[in-house]
């Protein structure tokens, strides 16, 4: 078997010409449009100076902002984080009616747009909202505040979670789980010693994926922030405003920021594949 | 069984949010001053002064907080529950907007002097240096192959009095022919080829994106970006007749009962009128409503220039947007003949 593919090979291969172009133009269109871009955040932020740069970033209202990115996202990824795994567990290991209709509902903030899902909560929290006059009678401020910027990072970065772990989930099937019950586990304990270690390299990557997403909503975030300075403004909407103030240099050191927070975050992945690249493989196989 | 599963976390994440949302009542309250787009570098100073001037009269730390944003959007967040201690937008429209959801006392434009506006500023036009298209008046933007930028109507104050000037401007050369003032404006309109929905956007894609011959701006906003890029790049026209734009302000009465911020709100809107607030409205080119306070340096800063105000040309605010920018309005028909 072995030596019959690799006999055949020579003829599946293409000429060099086309391979070295085929290279090229990957490697051209990864440049121009991923990189270079990238590197223009960082040559704008630096333009003049590190000084300059280090200032933009000690501005009171660009602290807030970076504080205020990260709150959102600390809060909004674990919740989403528990509720997908929740949502993937009852999808992938169980039989119900309106299963269906729990996967469309998941996969909805995907297909809608994010602009909408902002006014979806400034038409339910909003002061002429379904529920606002009785927010405003009890003194809580949803939208235009921190928990509205919390909802509507929530809604946007709902599905990742649960669509990287729903198929995972449903190819590994439940034979693992069954075992287990059968040789006595209680439905936490298979949960936490089958299922968890089965499914976790999925899961970070989905948390991964959520929460550079939560960082960098901009749409719906927009419309229920209310643009308070310093208070209510996270990262993305804090770039637009500087640079609507022509203030480039700390547009782009703001930029600059979130991209190393993706950056990070892209690296945190691929150190963890690497140190544990035979184990994720396993997982996969495993299923 | 699926519903009760979830039911305890739904109910845990309502706490926290809830947790989070209320807010203790024991520090002394800060104050949000809502405003249109332009106004950010103004009022970032303006705070810093007014919140020395209240430490130094009362002994509290005082922090004022900004909004900015086109000003039909801004009041519009106002409505939906922005909680705004004060708004100071591009027109009496969108104060009038407010009061009209109840959260403002109808009488608003009669509380303070002056139509409840401390300063004002008029439309004029940004041009690209030595004024390559020979752009000198209204009848130039009407021209065929000049692209003339503004902001959207409908969600800008800027863009409002762009096109109530226009439209005054065309009806007055036409002998009052509404009709000719019109197509005039249908035509100008015509020539916009992006419509940002505020004036700092339609700044922005003008001077940095370089897109179109000739900006419709607030003066302000058209010294402001002479002053950010350089005389070198750009050169003011002022038109032969413009509009005087009344920019209001007034205190947000629910908010500021709730909060019990009323007195210093009022106090903060008052100092808009001072000396040393006069001054600080014209150092930033909107012109003072009292130039005898602002002091003899910005003197001769402003260009003489015929005004109309919307109360004489358009029979106030009120009557002006119903004709021209409510839905099926004017503005909705020219754009939709586009």
């Amino acid at each position: 078997m072995p030596g019959e593919a690799h006999a055949s090979r020579s003829t599946l291969v293409e000429p060099l010409w086309l391979r070295a172009a085929l290279i090229v133009a990957a490697l051209a269109f990864l440049g121009l449009f991923l990189l270079l871009p990238l590197t223009v955040v960082f040559v704008e932020a630096l333009k003049r100076g590190v000084g300059a740069y280090w200032n933009a970033l000690q501005e009171p209202d660009a602290l807030s902002a970076i504080k205020l990115t990260l709150m959102t996202a600390g809060i909004a990824v674990p919740l989403n984080l528990l509720f997908g795994v929740c949502a993937s567990w009852c999808i992938a290991k169980f039989d119900f009616h309106g299963k269906h209709l729990l996967i469309t509902l998941i996969d909805l903030p995907f297909s809608v747009s994010p602009v909408i899902s902002g006014m979806v909560y400034v038409l339910l929290f909003g002061l002429n909202g379904l529920l606002g006059p009785w927010l405003r009678e009890h003194d809580v401020q949803i939208i235009f505040a921190l928990p509205g910027l919390v909802l509507a990072t929530i809604f946007v970065t709902f599905p990742f979670v649960a669509r990287e772990l729903i198929p995972l989930m449903q190819e590994q099937g439940t034979e693992e789980e069954e075992a287990a019950i059968v040789l006595g586990a209680s439905g936490w304990q298979t949960f936490w010693r089958v299922t968890l270690p089965n499914i976790k390299w999925g899961l970070l990557y989905g948390v991964l994926l959520c929460n550079a997403r939560a960082m960098g909503e901009f749409g719906a975030v927009s419309v229920v922030s209310g643009h308070i300075r310093g208070e209510t403004n996270t990262m993305p909407l804090h770039v637009e405003i500087l640079y609507n103030e022509y203030n480039f240099v700390a547009a782009f050191a703001v930029a600059s920021v979130l991209a190393l927070l993706a950056l990070v975050t892209l690296a945190a992945k691929t150190v963890l594949e690497w140190r544990f690249g035979h184990e994720l493989a396993a997982t996969r196989r495993g299923g | 069984m699926l519903s009760i599963r979830f039911r305890p976390l739904l109910v845990a994440a309502g706490v926290a949010l809830a947790a989070l949302g209320a807010r203790a009542a024991t520090t002394s309250e800060p104050i949000l001053n809502v405003s249109y787009d332009p106004t950010r570098e103004f009022y970032t100073e303006f705070n810093q002064l007014f919140a020395k001037k209240w430490q130094t009269e009362t002994g509290e730390k005082l922090t004022v907080k900004q909004s900015h944003g086109g000003s039909g959007k801004q009041a519009r967040s106002v409505i939906d529950g922005l909680a705004a201690d004060v708004v100071t937008l591009a027109l009496a429209y969108d104060v009038d907007a407010i009061a009209d959801a109840g959260l403002i006392g109808k009488d608003w434009i009669k509380r303070l002097p002056e139509n409840s506006a401390p300063y004002t500023s008029t439309i004029v036009f940004l041009v690209r240096k030595g004024n390559p298209k020979q752009i000198k008046d209204w009848d130039d933007l009407i021209k065929p192959g000049v692209q003339v930028i503004t902001p959207n109507p409908k969600t800008s104050g800027g863009a409002r009095w762009n096109y109530l000037a226009a439209w005054a401007y065309a009806r007055e050369k036409n002998g009052g022919d509404e009709g000719k003032a019109k197509e005039f404006v249908q035509k100008l309109f015509k020539n916009v080829p992006v419509l940002d929905s505020g004036a700092r956007g339609s700044t922005v894609t003008f001077t940095q994106r370089e897109l179109g011959d000739v900006l419709l701006a607030w003066e302000n906003e058209a010294y402001l970006s002479l002053q950010e890029f350089g005389a070198d790049k750009f050169e003011i026209v002022t038109p032969s007749l413009s509009v005087l734009a009344e920019p209001s302000v007034a205190v947000v009465d629910s908010v500021v009962d709730r909060k019990g911020t009323r007195k210093v709100a009022e106090a903060y809107l008052q100092f808009l009128y001072t000396r040393e607030g006069q001054e600080l409205a014209a150092k930033h080119y909107y012109r003072p409503r009292h130039p005898e306070l602002a002091g003899a340096q910005y003197a001769n800063r402003f260009a003489n220039v015929r005004l109309v105000t919307v109360d004489q040309a358009f029979g106030g605010w009120r009557e002006a947007q119903k004709q021209h920018f409510s839905d099926g309005g004017v503005f909705d028909q020219i754009s939709g003949a586009r």
